[in-house]
């Protein structure tokens, strides 16, 4: 027996990846051998499992490291992919109607997303750059092909390939950095890195490498200066497809980032804090600018992601345990606010066709009150407004820029809140101030489930902050 | 109950009121009239709450009373309610406004009524909720919140340039706003707390009260308003409907003038003895030049804005003169401006809903036909001059008598500004009442109903006993303006001894 567990890993942190692995599979044979009429079972087995999955997330408890400490799992990696389990099941209530309307309703779509999911699970798992780069490859090449799912539509399958072309681009940049920082400290491990660091004297190899993870990251992220590809690629998939890159692909990179900054190089901040500085500002600036000319909801909402993204890496830029738990906060706003925002978006059909120009929300108060309601909640969320959600996440990154002195970055990215705040008050001003257009068609129960949650959560989380807020506390505490 | 106490109650019963209206069915009359009944209920509930409140109330303690702490955010940021000398009568007056507006909005609001009131009723919310507030959080959360509601009732219900107007607000007020909000959280790292009653005690470094200070005017400028910041309120008070302009001259503007006594002079004291001159050198010019401004306005109720924010620069002079005469004064300006700018603007909203039109030459000869209106007007009218006898004059005597004890030139510019409102209110008073009654679509125009009597008749009242009798709201004010004095000289005279103690070491150190 203790032979048997010397060379067997502990498995008993890697009991959600396992179980999501497994499913997957055997989803994808159901599927494979039931054919087209499988889809709707499918998707369901795929929510259950994610549902299941979620559970056995949240009960784990410890900071334990296996598989030779190449994969750990502290309160930091669980919550995260809470967050990111909660965005992929959210993605497939959404799907569904969509797809069947659409008729492009095949088992194969459940089984990327969950594919893609345990790809996001390690990378928030991740203890090495090796483990990190599997997970990241795993999330990407199912996301690749989710982009271009819609494969008779021209928009569809040039997402895809922009996605894929780019993806592969700043892949190759992040592992060139890894090899870079394998090469100057002789260890792929992140605790083996920081020993590394703090014994030797930093030299300019470790600061390229630094430089090549940072570009490699912000192309997950969206972030300036790697942007680029988000509002295309936004607009060209399909809508339930496009909520998915916003929602959980972001929870996954942004637990990468953290992970990789404050786990491997905490020693060297002054190397890396800089970068994501001004990765941040730029960012802000560009997500409210850069917005107020678009009249595509979609487009919006990728400007807005990027913003976002922004306002969350003031958080890392601070460094500290404050900031980390801003970031997990913020993280965990932004999901709720995007995924009610898309849920909106596929809400607005009238006989087999979406609209998604803002001037198509028109009046929405008098036709839909309900569902105008919701989106202003999540529009003076996303501006920071105090009581919703969406002030509290900004509320905890620029504490903790205060506290650590980034006095000038907390300013900028308030007056730039202020920007934003045009356009989404915008979108206040079509729905509430504007004349009446035709009514839409009935919300599908799947889009009801997640506004309804996600709208309660922005316009409620004043009441009860702490619990949340204690969790993500919990969360950086591991990370430090 | 759940330990609540009755400032939760003043925060819930609107928010209930709110709640029950939305419960209500599509918009036929019978909804409409039922929404309305709702509101006025609710609103009419919250100001006897508020009366009970006061009565529990000790008005010779300077303490902060009525405290109820819930959890909140953090063990440092908490849900904390509490109530002292200034935000007792600025709780007291929001209330008291409140049934007023619903009054107002009766007949002349017939659209989406039901979103209406329900805006006004969390609007009420909002409000109370920043002068009860007794953690910076807290505090800045209301503060905020209540753009929201405000955005919407301009937006919606507004005049022409109503978008235009409502952006205008919106943005101006949160680009103060998310300064204050940096330095409130430079305050927390600082003091390891929100709690207001810490930090009234906590000193903050000297070169740190300088910059806490800057930020927390961005944002109180804005809502006061100060010139030069001053350009969103004529848009917002013109394009809003009558009873948002009565809640924004009312109430809202005071919610600048409370953060200054609140958090700027008690909490920042050195800056604020800095900045004084600063202060007094933007009211004055606030006091001269929006007079001027509202001499040469059109629209009746453009004029009645800038009177406000000339109004508003003796509020600014009287609290930074830092003398009991000067504050005490401030507050009461505060208090009675709420009540005689609210009055002008529901009177406006009288010849307004049967004229449909706020121009000043649409307008004359109006007492022939509304000899009540015409004297209840030239009550507000008396009382926005400042002439004694009425509330405007107790106000601007005692802030000006601050200011020449500080300052004696800034008094002597800012009498001006009470000439000049003599001159554009009471040109306002002769051309829309006196006059010859030419227009022929004003000859069949109707004196006040039994419903704007009713409005109307206890805001003139109250203009005319606050004149002759100020004491009960000077008296409420006292304990609190007196322990303000005492702890901002203590502290101003420990910063000099320290300063001077600096002083002679450098000396010392030099020889």
């Amino acid at each position: 027996m203790t032979h048997l567990h010397s060379v067997m890993p502990t498995i008993g942190p890697l009991l959600p990846e396992i179980m999501m692995a497994l499913g997957a599979m055997a989803l994808l044979m159901y599927g494979a051998f039931r054919g087209e009429r499988s889809t709707e079972g499918v998707n369901v087995g795929a929510l259950i499992l994610l549902i299941l999955t979620f559970f056995v997330v949240v009960s784990g408890h410890g900071k334990i490291t296996t598989l030779s400490g190449a994969f750990i799992s502290d309160n930091f990696s669980r919550i995260m992919k809470a967050l990111i389990l909660i965005g992929s099941a959210a993605t497939i209530l959404l799907s569904r109607d969509y797809f069947q309307r659409e008729r492009i309703d095949r088992f194969e779509y459940p089984v990327m997303i969950l594919l893609c999911t345990i790809g996001m699970m390690v990378m928030a798992s991740a203890n090495d750059l090796i483990s990190l780069y599997l997970g990241l490859e795993l999330q990407s090449l199912a996301a690749y092909v989710i982009a271009a799912f819609h494969r008779d539509d021209v928009k569809s399958t040039e997402a895809g390939l922009k996605y894929f072309v780019l993806g592969a681009l700043s892949s190759g940049m992040l592992l060139y950095g890894a090899s870079l920082v394998y090469g100057f400290t002789g260890t792929v491990s992140f605790p083996g890195i920081v020993t590394a660091l703090s014994s030797d004297s930093t030299g300019l190899g470790i600061v390229l490498g630094i430089v090549f993870i940072a570009a490699g990251v912000c192309f997950k992220l969206a972030a300036v200066p790697f942007h680029m590809w988000t509002p295309d690629v936004y607009e060209g998939s399909p809508t339930p497809v496009t909520a998915f890159f916003a929602s959980a692909p972001k929870m996954a990179a942004m637990a990468m980032t953290v992970r990789v900054f404050i786990g491997a190089f905490p020693d060297v901040t002054a190397i890396w804090q800089q970068i994501i500085i001004f990765v941040s500002i730029a960012s802000m600036a560009l997500g409210s600018f850069a917005a107020i000319g678009q009249k595509n909801i979609k487009r919006l909402l990728a400007y807005s992601s990027i913003g976002n993204v922004g306002y969350a890496l003031i958080g890392l830029a601070a460094g500290t345990e404050e900031g980390v738990r801003g970031v997990i906060v913020y993280m965990l706003i932004y999901l709720a606010m995007t995924l009610g925002g898309f849920a909106v978006l596929l809400a607005l059909r009238r006989k087999n066709q979406m609209f998604e120009t803002i001037d198509d929300l028109s009046g929405l108060s008098r036709t839909h009150p309900w569902l105008a309601f919701c989106l202003a909640a999540m529009m003076f969320s996303l501006a920071g407004v105090p009581p919703l959600a969406g002030f509290f996440g900004k509320f905890y990154v620029f504490a903790a820029a205060i506290k650590a002195g980034l006095v000038t970055t907390a300013v900028i990215g308030v007056v730039t809140s202020v920007v934003g705040a045009f356009y989404y008050l915008r979108v206040v001003k079509v729905m509430y101030f504007d004349e009446p257009r035709d009514a839409y068609e009935p919300m599908p129960p799947g889009i009801r489930i997640v506004l309804g949650l996600s709208s309660a959560l922005v316009v409620l989380f004043f009441l009860v902050p702490a619990p949340l807020v204690a969790a993500a506390g919990a969360a950086a505490k591991s990370l430090f | 109950m759940l330990g609540l106490g009755i400032l939760s109650g003043l925060l819930i019963v609107p928010l209930c009121g709110a709640a029950f209206i939305l419960t209500l069915g599509e918009e036929t009359e019978a909804v409409k009239r039922n929404a309305r009944w709702a509101a006025l209920i609710t609103t009419i509930v919250t100001f006897l709450l508020s009366l009970a409140a006061w009565s529990r109330y000790d008005i010779a303690s300077p303490s902060f009373q009525l405290v109820e702490t819930h959890g909140w955010l953090a063990e440092t940021i908490k849900f904390k309610l509490g109530v002292d000398g200034f935000s007792m009568p600025l709780i007291l007056l929001t209330t008291f406004l409140m049934p007023f507006c619903i009054g107002a909005s009766w007949r002349s609001i017939d659209t989406r009524v039901k979103e209406y009131f329900v805006a006004f009723l969390v609007l009420e919310t909002t409000m109370i909720g920043v002068f009860c507030a007794l953690d910076l959080v807290l505090f800045y959360l209301f503060f905020e919140a209540g753009l929201i509601p405000m955005f919407l009732i301009i937006g919606i219900w507004g005049g022409k340039r109503r978008i235009y107007a409502s952006f205008k607000f919106f943005l101006y007020t949160l680009l103060g706003s998310v300064l204050m909000l940096l330095a409130i959280m430079a305050m927390y790292w600082q003091a390891g707390t929100t709690d207001i009653p810490t930090l009234l005690t906590h000193r903050f470094p000297v070169h740190m009260q300088t910059w806490l200070w800057l930020a927390f005017f961005a944002s109180f400028a804005v809502k006061m308003p100060m010139w030069p910041v001053h350009t969103w309120l004529p848009d917002a008070h013109v394009e809003a409907p009558t009873a948002g302009s009565v809640i924004l001259a009312g109430i809202l503007l005071k919610m600048g003038g409370y953060g200054f006594i609140r958090i700027s002079l008690p909490m920042l004291p050195d800056a604020s003895a800095y900045f004084a001159n600063f202060v007094f050198a933007l009211s004055v010019i606030a006091i001269i030049f929006t007079s001027l401004t509202a001499m040469m306005q059109t629209d009746i109720k453009k004029l009645i804005a800038y009177s406000s924010v000339a109004h508003m620069g003796f509020v600014t002079l009287g609290l930074f003169t830092l003398n009991e005469q000067g504050i005490q004064g401030a507050l009461f300006l505060m208090i009675s401006h709420g009540i005689v700018s609210g009055a002008l603007f529901l009177c406006v909203g009288v010849v307004y809903d049967r004229m449909h039109t706020r121009e000043i030459a649409a307008y004359g000869g109006l007492v022939k036909r509304m000899p009540l209106y015409a004297a209840a007007m030239m009550v507000f009218t008396m009382a926005n001059v400042g002439l004694p006898g009425t509330s405007g004059f107790v106000g601007e005597f005692l802030s000006m008598m601050g200011a020449f004890k500080a300052n004696p030139m800034v008094a002597f510019f800012s009498v001006f500004g009470i000439i000049l409102s003599a001159g554009y209110a009471l040109w306002l008073y002769a051309r829309v009442i006196y006059g010859k009654l030419e227009k022929p679509n004003l000859q069949g125009i109707l004196d006040l109903d039994l419903r704007e009597k009713i409005i109307i008749a206890p805001l003139v009242a109250l203009t005319i006993w606050y004149g002759v009798h100020p004491s009960p709201v000077l008296d409420a004010f006292a304990p609190s303006t007196e322990a303000l004095m005492t702890s901002m000289k203590t502290s101003l005279s420990n910063t000099q001894a320290a300063e001077r103690a600096a002083a002679g070491k450098a000396e010392i150190a030099a020889r």
